[in-house]
């Protein structure tokens, strides 16, 4: 498959690996199927277009668009990734998208889910701590749903300074600078 | 995920199991939990802090081995740890483990941090690759009574 090439250049910042007793199959669906993501993914439902080039969205139980992207690759049951813009939350549609990569290989007899999220700009620690808070929580969840039938309840909330520091980067637009303009 | 912003770099992982916080500290320290998710190993320690602790392979080797620093039923537990089979990793000398537990309604979030023993660590490279399987296998073990296949035993020729 022809894959999609975005114009900016991601550098992986947050890596996390969680081996999961389950098909490649299985763990692809659980990624792109709404009826998986609503029961892991704090309640949102994931809205894909099955191929590369293709619209994705992770919305709100009321449709709302919550993270909207492109799929840069679409590959089942082996790897999917697409950029990531945070829409609907007040400042973070500023921030430039991210790439959110996820790679499904047999281990074993199981599987080894690695997420990989990357950016195109020099992102402080604070507002990469959101993601490296986030993941743990949203993979574990993933890896209940898929091994026992049921998901945490774990409380997402973003970690302290998280907000302020995505403030202060959109007012101050590094990338920008970075970009040399 | 790899945090190289100090001297010595650190692996810090998470993971949030469905369990208690008395169910986990078990399977972290009782040999019949961690030889079915931990390729096979146990660990002998009276548990006290400055006691000797080692990681025991199946065929009677010792696979690391280092001293206790802290130890807090149900909620942290830190000692120091060094490789003991690989030669190039002995060398490196001792990093540092730390486990903090914390009891979230039904669910405990685990997390773990791994010290490198120097600024360019081998020995960190290979726990940071060594960790996510063997947690996973913890998660599963606790969660469905099962642990993952892949772990169960000591690789062979390792």
């Amino acid at each position: 498959m022809p894959e999609f090439k975005p114009k900016t250049v991601f550098t992986p910042k947050t890596v996390y690996v969680t081996y999961i007793a389950a098909s490649p199959e299985k763990v692809w669906q659980a990624l792109t199927d709404p009826a998986f993501t609503r029961q892991y993914f704090a309640g949102f439902n994931v809205d894909v277009e099955p191929r590369t080039g293709g619209a994705f969205f992770l919305r709100y139980p009321d449709g709302r668009v919550h993270i909207s992207g492109k799929v840069v690759d679409w590959s089942p049951p082996r790897r999917f990734a697409c950029t990531w813009l945070v829409e609907g939350v007040e400042n973070f549609g500023e921030l430039p998208e991210c790439l959110v990569t996820y790679e499904i290989e047999p281990a074993g007899g199981s599987v080894r889910l690695t997420m990989t999220e990357s950016h195109s700009w020099d992102v402080p620690p604070a507002i990469l701590a959101g993601g490296q808070s986030g993941w743990p929580a949203i993979l574990s969840s993933l890896k209940s749903v898929l091994e026992t039938g049921k998901p945490l309840g774990i409380d997402m909330k973003p970690p302290e300074g998280f907000v302020d520091a995505v403030k202060r980067a959109v007012s101050a637009k590094p990338w920008r600078r970075e970009a040399g303009d | 995920m790899n945090d190289s912003a100090g001297s010595k770099p650190k692996f810090v992982y998470v993971t949030y199991i469905r369990t208690t916080a008395e169910k986990l500290w078990r399977a972290l320290i009782e040999p019949e939990f961690t030889r079915q998710y931990w390729a096979g190993t146990w660990q002998e320690s009276d548990w006290k802090p400055g006691s000797s602790w080692q990681i025991m392979i199946p065929d009677g080797r010792v696979a690391d081995a280092g001293e206790i620093i802290e130890f807090e039923p149900h909620k942290r537990l830190a000692l120091t740890w060094r490789n003991e089979f690989k030669p190039e990793l002995k060398a490196e000398g001792f990093s540092r483990l730390t486990y903090e537990l914390e009891q979230q309604g039904d669910m405990v979030k685990l997390t773990l941090t791994h010290e490198a023993p120097t600024p360019e660590s081998k020995f960190l490279d290979a726990v940071s690759s060594g960790w996510p399987a063997i947690l996973s296998s913890l998660k599963s073990l606790l969660e469905t009574g099962e642990s993952l296949e892949a772990t169960r035993k000591w690789p062979k020729g390792m």
